[in-house]
């Protein structure tokens, strides 16, 4: 009966210790790259961080050198500057037209709407990848390449059929009889739309504000492909890349490195979760 | 609003989104079509020679059996681990603390979790004392340290793990918000009528799951297809990693031959088609 009794129910014990290893698998790679980011060089190259762990209190082992020396002469100071530039314009232009176009399609009615919507469901199947040459001949055309303008612009490009897409699936849920009412008492298009449309939908916008935000932050590739070798306006994925290359092996210049690049997501991680969790789900949870 | 909304006024909210889906996406991927028949400098038809360089050369091979690999057990790890965390999670008493912390790496850069890994598999020879916590692991277990980025294929399994390590927690949030969404009443009466923990999960847990399931899924194929940073960071495709997306950067910069990674977009797209499909197809039957 015991036998019986084990074999259908797993054991507290046993999910606790599972759960536990996990939860340490995934903390344990980023308490290390903390710790030596916060470790001087010459203990860095000749002993694991996990050494600071038997007396973890002593403060002299700690210094603040090695994130002086990337913000510095590392330029991260810099990228950190333009990773907030890029970010900004590539998180609001993106939103701002998404919720117009999301807004026309779920509450104007008008000829081209199945069209449209269409176009825009058919769009989160393409890759940027298939996007990536003409526009970057495009760009370099017209000197956009290179330049915060043309990372906004083609942020905004990639980021508008999965916006459109959630905040569509939520205008969709608000109820028509409000918008008609609104109408009726002579309210424009404009201020159902600034007055009704945007205050009901701020859950959904602040989801979507996030996702980008993040996504933007934490993006290489587009900043690769568009900004050509130019580290003054690079933002910190890409100098921190280069300098993966560049550093090799130093590693305590490279941990605070890359802890400087995950700050700020960091913070807004743990400050704004829950609306984080909403926008990657996107459309498939309602607000 | 259900009355027709004549003239420019929908233009004025659709209009600028739709403009931008042209000029960054329609017309860009028309263009990748007709580049990827063309030469290098997309001046001379070819035929279809570039193809033939995507299905023949040993590079491109590699780099589809790579993809394969992370297909596979990418796939499967991330959502077998984070269904596992999702059920298992619900049973422990600091259930959004654990879940907090496996679903951070989310929030940060592929590239700063390339530098955490990176310094995870750190590697010295024997004898020397490790500063990668893996090896040293190894060492106190009385193994030999590993070159966990340089062997292939322990290589690509390296790199899937940090794929891993990114990607589990989405799939955990998605799946437990799924499972608490399962009628208690439901397991709690077949446990009364005798179900083993096994046969409830079986039963019950993944047929009630299964659109969440089909989301995470075709989410994460999507993802595989598309990889780019990790690999870009961590080996830059040497030793035996290459992937698709990674060479179609290389066909771009490092080889400015136009015709070959138009190609490789072109059939990356094609392969992304039917998942995507799946995709939304789920999506649109939730929203």
């Amino acid at each position: 009966m015991n036998g019986q009794r084990l074999k259908r129910k797993l054991p507290q014990v046993v999910i606790n210790l599972v759960v536990l290893i996990a939860v340490l698998l995934w903390f344990l790679p980023t308490l290390g790259l903390l710790i030596t980011s916060f470790r001087p060089a010459s203990d860095v190259a000749y002993t694991g961080w996990w050494t600071v762990l038997t007396s973890p209190l002593k403060f002299t082992q700690y210094t603040i050198e090695n994130y002086q020396a990337v913000l510095s002469t590392g330029g991260m100071l810099t990228a950190f500057r333009n990773s907030f530039l890029i970010t900004i314009g590539g998180t609001v232009i993106p939103v701002f037209l998404a919720s117009l176009a999301a807004f026309g399609l779920s509450k104007l009615h008008f000829g081209a709407r199945g069209f449209f919507y269409g176009l825009i469901v058919l769009m989160l199947v393409v890759p940027s990848q298939m996007t990536f040459i003409p526009v970057l001949k495009l760009y370099n055309m017209l000197s956009l390449s290179g330049t915060f303008v043309g990372l906004w612009l083609v942020h905004t490009g990639y980021g508008l059929p999965f916006s459109i897409f959630m905040l569509h699936t939520f205008f969709q849920s608000l109820p028509d009889e409000l918008f008609e009412a609104a109408h009726i008492d002579g309210a424009s298009v404009w201020t159902t739309f600034v007055r009704l449309a945007i205050p009901l939908s701020v859950p959904a916008l602040a989801s979507l504000v996030i996702f980008q935000f993040l996504a933007v932050w934490n993006d290489l590739l587009v900043a690769l492909i568009y900004l050509g070798g130019h580290q003054s306006v690079a933002p910190l994925t890409m100098r921190l890349s280069s300098l993966v290359g560049s550093f090799g092996q130093d590693w305590h210049l490279l941990t605070a490195a890359a802890f400087i690049s995950m700050v700020v997501p960091l913070i807004v991680f743990f400050s704004l979760q829950k609306y984080f969790v909403r926008g990657l789900m996107g459309g498939a949870v309602k607000g | 609003m259900k009355r027709k909304i004549g003239g420019v006024t929908p233009l004025v909210y659709v209009g600028p989104a739709v403009l931008f889906l042209l000029v960054y996406q329609v017309y860009p991927a028309l263009q990748t079509i007709y580049f990827s028949f063309m030469d290098r400098r997309s001046q001379a038809f070819v035929g279809l020679d570039n193809y033939r360089y995507v299905f023949t050369s040993s590079v491109m091979l590699t780099a589809f059996r790579n993809n394969l690999l992370w297909l596979i057990f990418f796939t499967a790890g991330t959502v077998g681990l984070g269904l596992l965390f999702a059920i298992l999670a619900d049973r422990v008493k600091h259930e959004s603390l654990a879940k907090s912390v496996i679903f951070m790496p989310m929030a940060i850069s592929f590239v700063g979790a390339g530098v955490v890994w990176k310094f995870m598999y750190a590697y010295k020879p024997p004898g020397s004392e490790q500063i990668g916590l893996l090896n040293q692991i190894l060492v106190v277990l009385g193994f030999e340290p590993k070159g966990w980025l340089l062997q292939s294929p322990l290589n690509n399994f390296a790199l899937i793990a940090v794929g891993l390590w990114i990607w589990t927690g989405y799939c955990m949030v998605i799946l437990s918000a799924a499972y608490k969404a399962i009628p208690k009443e439901l397991m709690e009466a077949a446990q009364v009528d005798g179900a083993t923990d096994l046969q409830v999960f079986r039963h019950i847990t993944i047929p009630e799951m299964r659109p969440a399931l089909t989301m995470v899924i075709t989410t994460m194929l999507v993802n595989v297809l598309k990889i780019f940073d990790i690999i870009y960071v961590m080996t830059n495709g040497n030793f035996g990693t290459e992937v698709i997306a990674n060479r179609m950067f290389k066909e771009m910069f490092q080889f400015a031959n136009t015709g070959r990674a138009s190609a490789i977009a072109v059939v990356l797209f094609l392969m992304i088609i039917p998942i995507m499909y799946a995709n939304i197809r789920q999506k649109l039957r939730e929203g």
